[in-house]
């Protein structure tokens, strides 16, 4: 099971756009989700006899509820611009993963049936009927997208690729297509109230754990507060924080943290997952169910602030859907948006990121390092996609970049950035994120982070660089898994909160 | 779903070998599965199929690594208790190969 079945890309010290080989990657199917999933989904499990209403269905919704999606449709001038952006081509030289042809694999289909020259003259226009065939291709090259928006950096029109995958995958539900990995854990989060399944007992018993583990590394007694009501702070972070290696580290490193902030702060049994999976599946509903469990967590504890800790697609929602999903920032206008907002501490920005929390307090003077803590470690940063692209942080433009950097070099004597084609709003995907990180597409995820491990390469070569600093779960399993596969030890990937848990004073 | 077959009797797995229910699991089973994985069963995994079982019992969740790492350290030695000899013993990594054999759901999530 550990070794490769295909080939793994050879590092190089460039990127080369690779001759494509087409249909390279068409036998990739990722598990389909099994009836009691879908069924608790709202959606069917196989494709019955109406599959293509209800797909076409679905698509016409969609197309009238987002009209950026219509405009997306409708503007590629196929202009290649996006062709050699994306890093599942990079890796896998298949040409479907280029962003215009992924896009057109939705579009063809767009065309014969809402658009009147692909009603009437479908082969003058590229417009071609809905079949299986097209279905399965579409299930097998939306699972292979991260929805990480880099294309649409490149785009001159901004069509985001990210959208369309979105709603492509939210049409397959809707048909009796699901994947198996990312609609098990939203019914999970739904039910017990994070990713994993991690029922409150099982919380309590490990933060119990953790707080006996910094107490005798420390000889300081920092707590991992539970349900505490009335308390300042609420934190909102991915699961996998309380589960894995390394983001353990990073849930020790925000204990510290407001340890030597002095504040009150409190975890949630409720809402113990900042992750939404409902992003990655285009529905607009689940992702609103998803992040209702972290406004009631908020109302029933009486919080004050919520910081959302390292997740990527975490806090695109947090920062840039939550406003309206749920009320936190002050758009919601329901009763109870309208109470959170009220008890709410408006002198700072709700929500905030863990990132933006840790770098005031270092700017006030509130934290004290001792650097050469981390001396042993020559870090890069790696820029996560949905924060680089999806997101920000603090009050300048480009904050999501400088402030995990500030805090790093605020925390450790030895940074390095890697390429600069690779990082900011240019960086590339981890090759997991979006819903991709599930063994089942573990080839789709070792090619995807070629580009990302050629640019670490280089740091690792260049710069001696020993330690991928990160802010995100995902990215975080990703490269601990995908590491080995390009020859580098797990243990050089961590968080940036890691790094701040080695260098804190705590008194 | 497949079946797959261990002493004389059929076992319902997922499409990734996981037993599908808890309750079927006997050491031959263990075998089997830690045989598919290509884990040669010795008392130290023993110790952690056995741990993440209990453990799953009281809690209805495989332990996290670090609750899981100090449990091997109790048991085994504190120079085992870390996440590279879990690794050494379970290579795909401990949270997946080792629920695997121990017949406990796959975990999901950012893992």
């Amino acid at each position: 099971m550990a070794a490769a079945e295909f080939e793994v890309p050879t590092l190089t010290e460039y990127v080369d756009v690779p001759k494509i080989k087409e249909g390279a990657m068409a036998h990739v199917k990722s598990f389909v989700s099994p009836q009691v999933t879908q069924e608790f989904m709202g959606y069917p499990w196989a494709l019955g006899e109406d599959w293509k209403e209800r797909a076409l269905f679905k698509m016409g919704d969609l197309l009238g509820k987002y009209r950026s999606l219509r405009v997306f449709m409708d503007a590629c001038v196929h202009c290649g611009a996006c062709t050699d952006k994306c890093h599942y081509f990079l890796g896998t030289a298949d040409p479907n993963n280029m962003p215009v042809a992924r896009q057109e694999l939705m579009r063809k289909v767009y065309r014969r049936y809402f658009t009147l020259p692909g009603k009437i003259a479908p082969w003058l226009v590229g417009a071609e009927d809905l079949t299986q065939e097209t279905l399965e291709k579409w299930y097998s090259y939306y699972h292979q997208c991260s929805e990480c928006r880099r294309c649409s950096v490149y785009c001159p029109y901004g069509i985001d690729t990210a959208e369309i995958t979105m709603a492509g995958r939210e049409i397959l539900n809707y048909a009796g297509m699901g994947q198996k990995y990312s609609n098990e854990i939203l019914v999970k989060v739904q039910k017990i109230g994070n990713n994993l399944g991690l029922p409150g007992p099982a919380l309590e018993d490990t933060l119990a754990g953790l707080e006996e583990d910094i107490e005798a590394d420390t000889g300081v007694p920092v707590k991992m507060p539970l349900d505490v009501e009335g308390a300042e702070i609420l934190l909102v972070t991915p699961s996998a924080d309380f589960f894995s290696e390394p983001h353990v580290e990073s849930l020790i490193g925000y204990a510290k943290v407001f340890h030597a902030a002095g504040v009150s702060w409190t975890l949630s049994s409720k809402a113990s997952e900042a992750g939404n999976f409902g992003l990655f599946n285009g529905s607009y509903e689940t992702m609103r169910t998803v992040a209702m469990r972290i406004r009631d967590a908020a109302l029933e504890l009486g919080c004050k602030r919520i910081i959302v800790g390292e997740c990527g697609h975490a806090w695109r929602v947090a920062y840039s859907f939550w406003n309206t999903l749920n009320g936190v920032g002050y758009g919601g206008d329901d009763p109870f948006a309208r109470k959170l907002q009220e008890q709410l501490d408006s002198r700072y920005p709700q929500p905030m990121h863990i990132c933006e929390y840790t770098w005031d307090l270092i700017q006030q003077g509130v934290l004290k390092f001792d650097k050469s803590a981390n001396d042993d470690r020559v870090i890069t940063f790696h820029d996560s996609c949905n924060v680089s692209r999806g997101s920000r942080m603090g009050t300048e433009p480009g904050g999501q970049f400088t402030i995990p950097r500030n805090i790093i070099r605020a925390v450790a004597n030895n940074f390095h950035d890697m390429d600069a084609d690779t990082i900011g709003e240019a960086t590339f995907c981890c090759g997991g994120g979006g819903g991709l990180l599930t063994d089942d597409l573990i080839e789709v995820r070792v090619k995807g982070a070629y580009p990302r491990m050629n640019a670490f390469n280089n740091v690792a070569k260049g710069r001696q660089v020993n330690f991928l600093a990160l802010i995100c779960a995902i990215c975080k399993a990703q490269f601990t898994k995908v590491f080995p596969y390009y020859g580098f030890d797990r243990n050089m990937v961590g968080g940036v909160h890691q790094l701040v848990s080695t260098a804190i004073k705590l008194d | 779903m497949p079946m797959v077959e261990v002493a004389g009797k059929s076992f319902e797995v997922d499409e990734e070998g996981y037993l599908t229910n808890l309750a079927d699991w006997t050491k031959e089973i263990a075998d089997y599965l830690a045989k598919e994985e290509k884990v040669e069963m010795s008392e130290s995994h023993w110790e952690v199929v056995n741990f993440l079982r209990e453990y799953y019992e009281e809690y209805q969740i495989a332990p996290a690594v670090r609750v899981l790492t100090k449990a091997v350290a109790k048991k085994l030695g504190p120079d085992k208790g870390n996440n590279k000899y879990l690794y050494e013993l379970f290579p795909y990594g401990p949270a997946k190969q080792a629920c695997k054999i121990a017949g406990l759901p796959k975990p999901t999530g950012c893992i």
